[in-house]
């Protein structure tokens, strides 16, 4: 008989030696259920290797978990070794994040609900959120949340003829007038607005 | 100057709740403010104008009810929710300015600004101070020293010395200059000294931190013990206290609180023993622990007559170490039956987790009970689900629907930062 071609005897790595420490088989499977089953296999290989002590590294045991933050996992790039893998894996990036794009800096940023009028022209209606953020530096022509004589007001920043800060209302009903902050007046700005959203339903 | 080489930030919030509930609502400003504990029991943080009208610290409300109509104190009941979430923003601003930083409690955080000594570091504490007002509103005060020690030292000057301007770098200062302040210390400012200690210490002509500071060690050691020693070794400049950057997990759990009103039937106790019991487990499984024993305790208020007061407690141990609520919940309630004594009027109930192991270290049953249980992954999954749609969403029918022993917190602030319902509103 020809030895050569085919199969070799005891050739590649011994059956059972594998992550699984058993035989493993080639299935295939719908690919809208890759996910769930990687990590069923994922729940499955730490249920063998946690109840095999032995066979676990020490290192892995006493390796203290540091700062545990959720991890984000580019959506659909896990591959299962069974089928043709899609074409677009390579391509993907990330799921987009209304929070990414309103806020800048989560620890100086506020929400806050607008209740009055006075900004209407500028889009801001009565319900809607805007995000505070006290990091920017204001400017004028910004629209500010600030502090005059201990209350809150949304109102674009701007300045007087003798130079001091002026908040101005942004509605054309003219009921709203513009706030001259005065030498005496408590006058804080909380942080600049940055942006605004609202639901419809 | 220092001979050392290191350089320890200790950064602290002013008044921390106080000046929290100031952020969100500007009437408070200028205005004498307490924020009161639990049950709105007693004064827990307390504003510069209260301080100046000779409020203590740990004050009961009811002793101050006349003096807060007189002056107008403003009382608030704490709101943990809010404080936290304001915590959270300050650590992650100070986390910016060293890679080595240690959260040492709610409102205090050590940095390691070793690495920063080519700059001026009163400056940059100057910069850390400003970027914390700016972005949240909040007021802190920088110590900075060759020790944790030094550094809570010159935390306590920058926030009650008014030159210093909220900041105090005492590595800065010649040696001479460090001695006069610490001459005018007393010595029961210091960190660690607490207020037995500081009598013993005076007994030995022991007054002031520069008296401390100069005692001989050995002599210190053998009388206390080396956390003496290594107090006075920070004092004179040499580091003996690491900075923790990871806190270490936790070998005991405590949920205990004092009930809104007092609580006599077993069924309620049941109840807030039950909840307790499943804010304690929740704990333990964020921590990845397995508890060995869940003690459970009950008391009266201390304030009773003697013929009215009863306190017990009751250990159960667990085999093997568990961290499934359900078999806690029925261990703790079932000590909880062999203390209760009818006739008593309740203050407070509470559970402790203890003999905590972690996984790896867990014993397994005799009996082979699978280190995986059915139960760990049920209390996966709904830990899974209270954290996505709210806490308690899921939880055991034992603690009750109605709750009438919750705590009292009658002026609580909105939850400005959590809750899309509470949110400033601007109407102008």
């Amino acid at each position: 008989m020809s030895n050569r071609g085919g199969k070799r005897e005891n050739a590649g790595r011994p059956r059972g030696q594998g992550k699984y420490g058993e035989p493993t088989v080639t299935v295939r499977i719908p690919q809208s259920q890759g996910v769930t089953v990687k990590s069923f296999l994922d729940a499955y290989q730490r249920k063998r290797t946690e109840s095999d002590l032995e066979t676990v590294n020490m290192d892995d045991i006493f390796t203290p978990v540091i700062n545990e933050q959720p991890i984000r996992l580019p959506l659909f790039s896990t591959k299962v070794a069974a089928g043709f893998p899609s074409p677009a894996d390579d391509y993907v990036e990330k799921r987009l994040d209304i929070s990414e794009f309103m806020i800048d800096h989560a620890a100086s940023t506020f929400f806050v609900t607008i209740k009055g009028e006075s900004m209407i022209d500028v889009g801001l209606l009565p319900g809607d959120k805007v995000v505070v953020d006290r990091s920017k530096t204001p400017s004028i022509g910004d629209i500010v949340l600030a502090v005059v004589d201990r209350e809150f007001t949304i109102k674009i920043l701007d300045q007087g003829a003798n130079k001091m800060p002026r908040l101005m209302p942004a509605n054309s009903s003219g009921v709203y007038r513009p706030i001259y902050i005065c030498p005496d007046t408590q006058f804080e700005i909380f942080g600049v607005v940055i942006g605004s959203f609202r639901r419809f339903k | 100057m220092d001979t050392n080489n290191r350089s320890i930030a200790l950064i602290d919030v002013n008044n921390f709740y106080v000046s929290c509930e100031r952020v969100f609502n500007p009437q408070l400003e200028d205005r004498p403010v307490v924020v009161l504990s639990n049950n709105d029991g007693c004064a827990v943080a307390r504003s510069n104008e209260v301080k100046a009208l000779g409020v203590k610290m740990g004050q009961p409300w009811f002793q101050l009810k006349d003096l807060a109509r007189k002056h107008g104190i403003i009382a608030y009941s704490s709101n943990y929710t809010l404080y936290a979430d304001m915590s959270n923003r300050v650590m992650s601003i100070l986390a910016m300015f060293s890679p080595n930083q240690e959260i040492y409690s709610i409102d205090e955080c050590f940095l390691d600004l070793t690495g920063f000594r080519t700059r001026n570091l009163t400056l940059y504490g100057q910069l850390i101070r400003q970027r914390i007002k700016q972005w949240t509103g909040l007021p802190v005060c920088v110590g900075i020293g060759a020790t944790k020690t030094l550094s809570k030292l010159a935390n306590h000057l920058a926030k009650k010395q008014p030159q210093f301007n909220g900041v105090c770098d005492l590595s800065s200062m010649t040696s001479f200059q460090q001695e006069e302040w610490f001459e005018r210390i007393e010595i029961g400012e210091l960190w660690g000294i607490g207020r037995k200690l500081a009598p013993k210490l005076n007994a030995m002509n022991i007054f002031t931190v520069s008296d401390l500071k100069q005692a001989s060690i050995p002599s210190m050691r053998s009388r206390f013990s080396v956390v003496m020693e290594k107090m006075i070794r920070e004092l004179n400049g040499t580091p003996c206290i690491e900075l923790e950057e990871v806190s270490p997990a936790k070998k005991e759990i405590v949920s205990s609180r004092s009930f809104g009103i007092k609580v006599t039937d077993l069924a309620s106790l049941e109840e807030a023993v039950s909840l307790y019991t499943r804010h304690a487990a929740e704990k333990l499984r964020r921590q990845n622990s397995y508890a060995g024993a869940i003690t459970v305790f009950i008391n009266t208020s201390r304030f009773n007559k003697p013929e009215e007061n009863y306190a017990n407690a009751f250990r159960v141990s667990l085999s093997p170490q568990t961290a499934s609520t359900i078999v806690l919940t029925k261990a703790a309630i079932w000590g909880l039956r062999k203390i209760y004594r009818r006739r008593y009027q309740y203050q407070k109930a509470g559970v402790m987790l203890s003999g905590l192991v972690d996984a790896q270290t867990r014993q397994t049953d005799l009996f082979g009970l699978s280190p995986i249980s059915k139960k760990t992954e049920v209390m996966s999954v709904i830990d899974t689900i209270n954290v996505r749609i709210g806490r308690g969403t899921i939880r055991l029918a034992s603690e009750g629907i109605t709750k009438n022993w919750l705590m009292r917190r009658s002026n609580k602030s909105q939850n400005y930062t959590t809750d899309w319902e509470e949110l400033i509103c601007v109407t102008k």
